[in-house]
């Protein structure tokens, strides 16, 4: 069996790769965090703010994992609760506001999966949020730099581009829970990665991203001011667009369109 | 007797609820146990009673009964019934998986769409279907429910939704993923021209389902005890190592914690839905 998928997988959650907080430091100037949902709590794993790109005020927002274990434990391994996402979410209606774009680094194994968060509304949060940023009025660009865990991905992933690192993996359930369910046995889980198509060649041509990001000198200023230099150029593109919210719809609407067959 | 086998599963899939097929006693007619009161349960009792066992119990109802028991008689209106999905990953096991479910559902995809009268107010209903896949959600299922909310649009209808869904299906992948946020962008246009959407969460409605429409509908209603919820309890009692509250994820919980409007049992669904159609009829457009 080609383990080359399950290879990605572990690289993605490698914990020696930058997380968002590196990505915003370096790539940004000026970062102000906001804290905060206003309706319950605040959410380390999941962290916005303000800061410039190249000068232009931008609404900067990111799924945390930390690198230590004291801080991957702070951030809970990057897997928010709602409050995380509707943190997101306040941000990204201030950024509508204030007519600044939003750009979301994305590195979750997937939204928590605990009491609280049920309590809380999970589902509700992540469905707020799909339903927003559908017609949100400024340009959304998501990276996903590590793990893209489903829909507490997406949730911060209905953009206007939506952009890979080489070895972030982007899949609808992890290999493990795929393995489990299908195959009663999560040690199938290599298996499962290939299956699932996850890596960012196979998103690419899912139709599913429209970018994958070279990994050369990652963690260097140069892999980083690359990164800057192709977001200032998307932006510009779409800051001028008078059809974003249309060309959004229709980038998610043809999704699975050629997997349905018409009898 | 002959209503009652016309009204009968045509096959084992096709009967509701966690339960062992029924059993057939030397003398009486068949019987199906209650998970809820234990009881042996006439079948000819469930099925005169919408699959509702005395106790209250709610089994699990296929789609087009759930239909029939809704809209008007005669008024469904079936759309989009040709769309059904491939096997775009070329995912394993797949296609026999899917076929072997098609041949036993007699359905060709995990949600029915049409137009429908229910209390003689127009409006388009979608119905998900447990006995295929348990209702999860793949390319045609978004793409079916996304047509209905725009045909709903374009021709100024209200959309009431019965929800049921282990998630998105994973086999088709990422493809399954975006449907949810496909699914949602539909919603929004369906909600920003002004009109109605009712979900009725029903057993179980959870992971990518709950995470996009059933959750984004103007009202939001729920069968009794039905489970509803993002993550699976199973995964999140192995992830927290704690045991769970009573009652977790059950619409009385979900209701408890306000993310429901209400139960609404199935014998009042009609009568309600009804109402609330009527409510809704004399908003002018905008």
């Amino acid at each position: 069996m080609n383990n080359a998928a399950y290879e990605r997988v572990k690289l993605a959650r490698d914990s020696r790769r930058p997380t968002g907080l590196d990505y915003i430091n370096t790539i940004f100037h000026g970062f102000l965090e906001m804290h905060g949902d206003r309706r319950f709590a605040d959410d380390p794993a999941v962290v916005g703010g303000i800061a410039r790109l190249n000068g232009t005020p931008v609404t900067v927002i990111a799924i945390e994992k930390g690198h230590t274990a004291k801080e991957r434990t702070y951030r809970n391994f990057g897997m928010p609760h709602p409050e995380g996402y509707r943190k997101a979410l306040r941000l990204m209606k201030q950024a509508e506001k204030f007519g600044r774009p939003v750009i979301c680094f994305v590195d979750t194994a997937g939204a928590y999966c605990g009491v609280g968060a049920e309590e809380r509304g999970q589902g509700q949060a992540i469905a707020e949020n799909l339903l927003e940023m559908s017609t949100l009025c400024v340009p959304i660009i998501s990276i996903l730099i590590g793990e893209g865990g489903s829909g507490g991905a997406l949730a911060l992933a209905a953009a206007d581009r939506v952009w890979m690192m080489q070895n972030a993996v982007y899949s609808v359930i992890s290999p493990e829970g795929c393995a489990s369910i299908l195959w009663k046995d999560s040690a199938k889980a290599e298996a499962a990665a290939a299956s699932l198509k996850l890596t960012a060649e196979d998103a690419k041509s899912l139709g599913v991203i429209e970018r994958i990001l070279s990994e050369d000198d990652i963690g260097k200023r140069e892999f980083y001011d690359r990164i800057r230099i192709l977001l200032a150029e998307e932006l510009k593109e779409l800051s001028g667009d008078t059809e974003l919210t249309q060309k959004r719809y229709d980038r998610f609407r043809r999704a699975g369109t050629a997997a349905v067959m018409k009898e | 007797m002959a209503l009652l086998n016309f009204m009968k599963p045509k096959n084992r899939l096709e009967e509701g609820g966690r339960t062992s097929a029924p059993v057939q006693r030397d003398s009486g007619e068949p019987e199906k146990k209650c998970p809820n009161c234990h009881r042996d349960i006439p079948l000819s009792r469930l099925w005169a009673n919408d699959l509702v066992c005395p106790c209250g119990y709610h089994f699990r109802m296929k789609a087009r009964q759930r239909i029939q028991m809704t809209a008007d008689r005669g008024s469904f209106h079936e759309l989009f019934s040709d769309m059904k999905s491939e096997n775009p990953l070329n995912f394993p096991g797949y296609n026999d998986k899917i076929e072997t479910v098609r041949a036993a559902s007699c359905e060709k995809e995990a949600v029915i769409c049409g137009s429908a009268l229910i209390g003689r107010q127009k409006c388009c209903l979608f119905v998900m279907e447990p006995y295929f896949m348990m209702g999860s959600m793949g390319s045609a299922v978004g793409e079916k429910i996304t047509s209905l909310f725009e045909y709903a649009v374009k021709h100024r209808l209200p959309v009431i939704g019965f929800t049921v869904s282990g998630g998105a299906r994973m086999q088709e992948g990422l493809l399954s993923l975006l449907q949810m946020a496909k699914t949602s962008a539909a919603v929004r246009r369906h909600s920003d021209a002004g009109l109605l959407y009712i979900a009725v969460l029903t057993d179980p409605t959870t992971g990518g389902v709950t995470a996009s429409f059933a959750m984004e509908a103007d009202i939001i209603l729920a069968e009794p005890g039905a489970t509803v919820g993002f993550a699976g309890a199973r995964v999140i009692e192995q992830t927290t190592k704690k045991s769970l509250p009573d009652g977790f994820q059950k619409s009385e919980f979900v209701l408890k914690h306000g993310f429901i409007d209400s139960i609404l049992p199935r014998c009042d669904q009609k009568k309600c839905l009804t109402e609330l159609l009527k409510m809704h009829s004399g908003r002018s457009p905008v």
